[in-house]
């Protein structure tokens, strides 16, 4: 014991600049609040990384090329989601919806906005499509039927995708540097422990929780990866 | 304060546990996992290619002049695959190795994606306009200075629209110089116009014969229409017909044959004459044809006194009891053909040769009967009110041979051709003797090239007007190709147009109007669909319902067969070239349903099918008779030098007993310049290897083999 608290004077000793050992505790103690210090500068520097500059950095943000108000056409279309977003005849699901589907009322512009003069000058005149930014793209090696959930399972399209009908405007598209892909597959919460709602995120956890509710398993991996 | 180790440990400790309090660790893991799963900036990603809604599409494939019927599968406007359409009269559900790559020639990297014009060291973008604005210019100077004459067009389109309109362009411009490149269909042709009366182009009513007797024919190596082709051949399998290929190379035809004759390459026509000689000689032949033929007796003389059986032996190689049986087993079969035409039949045979085909359908009473031949007039639908004016001008001049432009360009010191259009066709590597027509072509102050691709011959042109791909555009195919009877198909677009590319027709008909007065009064039209629509007329519905339209004319019975033509033509022919100590060898081309040599390039899927054999890396290999090989001391896999009279190349040897001796191999297709990394600087073009050689009676070019010598390297 004596050897190893005599080396412990020592090393405070040497520490302290080789003092007097009359000072030497002074200097002890002031080294332990700099080891303290140390140690909570670098816990909040890493909090902060951690938690502010790695999601500020993670993802790039862009506007979509127009802006959509679901709510509006909502209240305008026969069926709604489906009047755009449907299923074709082969079972296949359309997704987002090409010009065709705009075509029969924006032939030309309905009222005078900047966003639909945009759409229909640089769209739909051109007859190009609009590169719509899509909120909810999986990575490539996942197959998703949304026929085996919306026609079978009967599914509704909110359970999935939320509240999305009721929207005014599209929100900020958020693109993750690193994979590609939206903030939204992820989800908002970097921690994935305050998910509240389904549709907050939808990674492979978030399929597998839900099929092990409603199915009693998880599922296979070629379910989903072919 | 200083930073000592232990502040610095843990700073280090604290950074440690602040990080494990965050969501970061967690996060980039599976965002590397992520990163890794989809492996972006490589270049072997692979391209998940966008959803969307599943269609069909049918239309006629016009890569080759088979024409067959297709069905092109589409996710929104991107066709992603093309199967043969069922119930097609051609194919019927069947597609070839070209059909099934050609999404590679509708999205492949070598299109030409807008006008070009030539500048120093390569092309400039120019827009149509200001294109066909400066193309009309020079046209309209020509004709001022009366000029006119000195335009010419060689297309490989024909008859069609689109050809009939370049055919148009240049008769109300003045001038006669319309090239087709000729096919064996021209000579077929002519030996039917010479013989019958009438030009038309024989119809072979392959599926129900029970004796095929192929001159060469590459039956099951693209000849005619190759599907249907291949749909005849187990129809013979199955109705026990007999296969009989003509051929000094084991072809794939000759190999699928029941029985295989290898002859000396040229000698065709007088082995089949040989047989002539032996069905005549013992009776076998139809009596009606003796009985109603013109000059039967000099034919009858002709054979006996040229074609006897011991003389043919000696100049064919052929045994000759083995053209005894032959004779007999062709004449007594109950439904025999012959036909002639050699490789995938794109080009012409010798006149001869093509009179002693039909003579010896004559001889088998095969004409107009099921399993025989029939003569059809080229389809006639195509009624354009006659040009007026300055345009209906006749112009004095006689027809250009697309093989004498060298001849006629180099001997004036100013070129006769002042101004050429290529249109669908790429005679600077299809044609004999390629090298001297670029060299002759290159003194033409003006050649435009219409192609969708970036051939050789666009390489070596002035302007280059990129058209429509074939699955982009309205096209009536006019498939005569042997089919038992003629067919009209459409091909219609099946996709829009990717690029900024035009409808040769679209580009003719806005040309005359640039070049104003009577030129654009003869092309009345708004655009070539409207153009196409308008001569088909009442014919449109059906054709554009069923995609096709059976084009059947009279019957032209052979009857009257005229002997005199033969017996003409064999006096005019040269006798055959004899032994030549400085080139041994003969050096044949071969086709395959793996390489493609007309004016289409093999595309990159196709080219991957090629054997090691016939390519390997940038070598092609010249297959050689294992006693050739001794004698000239040529080892397999070696590399040789190969040389004819026209040119020099480096090959491999493949020794091979699929070749007789004395006679060498080589695959046509190879050996572009042009096009893309696939497919150029890959093996020789034997196109440049061997020579024109005129036709004395009907000046068509009729080089097939060319005499050659092989030494080691
Ligand atoms: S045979 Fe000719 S027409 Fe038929 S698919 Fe092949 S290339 Fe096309």
């Amino acid at each position: 014991m004596d050897t190893t608290d005599d080396k412990c004077k020592c090393d405070a000793g040497e520490a302290a600049g080789g003092e007097e050992t009359g000072v030497s505790k002074v200097s002890q103690d002031k080294g332990l609040l700099a080891v303290i210090l140390a140690f909570l500068a670098g816990l909040g520097i890493a909090l902060a990384v951690g938690w502010v500059v790695y999601p500020a950095l993670l993802y790039s943000e862009q506007e979509q090329p127009v802006q959509f108000n679901h709510e509006l056409h909502m209240a305008e279309v026969p069926d709604g989601c489906e009047s755009c977003h449907f299923f074709r005849e082969d079972g296949t699901f359309s997704g987002v919806p090409t010009l065709d589907q705009c075509r029969d009322c924006h032939e030309s512009a309905i009222g005078e906005s900047e966003e639909e003069l945009k759409f229909v000058e640089e769209y739909m005149e051109k007859d190009q499509e609009v590169p719509w930014l899509i909120y909810s793209r999986q990575p490539d090696c996942v197959f998703f039927s949304h026929a085996a959930h919306v026609l079978k399972a009967g599914m509704s399209c909110e359970a999935c995708h939320g509240p999305i009908g009721e929207s005014t405007s599209l929100k900020t598209y958020q693109e993750n540097r690193i994979t590609g892909y939206s903030r939204d597959i992820w989800g908002e919460d970097l921690t994935g422990i305050f998910k509240k709602n389904p549709w907050d995120s939808m990674k492979m956890d978030d399929c597998a929780r839900c099929h092990d509710k409603e199915t009693g398993s998880k599922g296979a991996c070629f379910q989903c990866h072919k | 304060m200083k930073i000592d180790r232990r502040s610095f440990l843990s700073l280090a400790a604290g950074v440690a546990a602040g990080t494990a309090l965050t969501p970061l660790p967690l996060k980039l893991t599976d965002d590397l996992s992520i990163w890794t799963q989809t492996f972006r900036y490589m270049p072997n990603e692979v391209p998940v290619p966008p959803d969307g809604a599943v269609s069909v599409a049918t239309s006629v494939c016009s890569l080759c002049p088979g024409g067959c019927g297709i069905s092109v599968r589409k996710i929104d406007n991107r066709a992603v695959k093309i199967e043969g359409r069922q119930g097609y009269p051609v194919n019927n559900g069947g597609i070839c190795t070209l059909g099934l790559a050609g999404l590679q020639l509708l999205y492949g990297p070598w299109r030409v994606q807008e006008p070009l014009k030539k500048k120093e060291g390569g092309f400039e973008k120019i827009s149509w306009d200001q294109a066909l604005s400066e193309i009309s210019g020079r046209l309209n100077d020509l004709r001022r200075n009366g000029k006119s004459p000195s335009v010419a067009a060689i297309t490989g389109a024909g008859q069609n629209t689109t050809g009939r309109l370049l055919q148009r362009f240049l008769t109300v411009f003045g001038s006669p110089h319309f090239i087709r490149i000729p096919a064996v269909d021209d000579s077929l042709a002519f030996a039917a116009g010479r013989m019958l009366g009438t030009a038309g182009v024989p119809a072979f009513d392959f599926e129900n014969s029970s004796y095929v007797l192929s001159f060469g024919s590459g039956l099951l190596d693209g000849w005619g229409s190759p599907v249907r082709m291949f749909q005849a051949h187990s129809r013979w399998k199955e109705n026990g017909a007999t296969l009989v290929q003509v051929e000094a190379r084991l072809s794939n035809t000759a190999a699928k044959a029941d029985v295989w004759v290898p002859v000396k390459p040229g000698t065709e026509a007088t082995l089949a004459l040989g047989l002539a000689h032996v069905i005549v000689r013992d009776g076998l032949h139809d009596p009606a044809i003796e009985a109603a033929g013109k000059a039967f007796d000099a034919f009858r003389e002709l054979l006996k006194s040229r074609y006897a059986p011991g003389a043919v032996a000696r100049q064919t190689g052929v045994e000759e009891p083995k053209i005894e049986k032959l004779a007999r087993d062709f004449a007594r079969s109950p439904r025999p053909v012959a036909v002639c035409g050699k490789g995938a039949g794109q080009d012409p045979v010798e006149s001869l040769e093509a009179m002693a085909v039909l003579a010896l359908n004559a001889l088998a009473g095969g004409f107009n009967r099921s399993g025989g031949v029939r003569i059809n007039a080229a389809p006639d639908y195509i009624h354009w009110p006659e040009p007026e004016g300055s345009a209906a001008q006749k112009s004095n001049g006689t027809r250009l041979d697309v093989h004498r432009l060298p001849e006629l360009i180099n001997g004036g010191a100013q070129p006769p051709v002042q101004a050429l259009f290529v249109m669908e066709a790429n005679p600077l590597f299809t044609l004999h003797g390629a090298p001297a027509l670029a060299g002759a072509v290159d003194k033409i102050p003006l050649v435009v090239s219409l192609s969708s691709y970036m051939d050789e011959t666009a390489a070596a042109a002035d302007y280059v007007l990129p058209v429509h791909a074939y699955l982009e555009r309205y096209e009536d195919v006019l498939i005569t190709a042997g089919l038992k009877e003629p067919l009209v198909g459409l091909s219609r677009p099946v996709v829009k147009p990717k690029f900024g590319s035009r409808h040769a027709g679209d580009v003719l008909i806005d040309l005359a109007r640039a070049m104003g007065d009577d030129v654009a009064a003869a092309f009345p039209w708004e655009n070539f669909e409207d153009c196409l629509k308008q001569t088909m007329a009442d014919k449109w519905d059906v054709l554009s319902d069923q995609g096709y339209l059976a084009e059947t004319g009279p019957e032209i019975p052979a009857g009257g067969m005229n002997f005199a033509a033969l017996v003409e033509s064999a006096e005019l022919q040269p006798p055959g070239q004899g032994e030549n100590g400085a080139w041994p060898l003969t050096l044949i081309p071969y086709d395959s349903m793996r390489l493609w040599g007309g004016h289409i390039g093999t595309p990159p899927f196709v080219l991957k099918t090629v054997a090691d054999t016939v390519l390997k890396q940038a070598d092609v290999f010249v297959e050689v008779n294992p006693v050739t090989a001794e004698r000239y001391h040529l080892a397999d896999g070696r590399p040789a030098f190969l040389e004819t009279p026209a040119g020099k190349a480096r090959v491999r040897v493949h020794v091979t007993d699929g070749i007789a001796p004395d006679v060498i191999a080589m695959p046509r297709g190879l050996g572009h310049a042009a096009y893309d990394d696939y497919l150029a600087e890959k093996g020789v073009n034997i196109n440049a290897l061997i020579g024109p050689v005129e036709d004395p009676v009907s000046g068509l070019d009729v080089a097939w083999g060319v005499k050659a010598k092989l030494t080691t390297a």
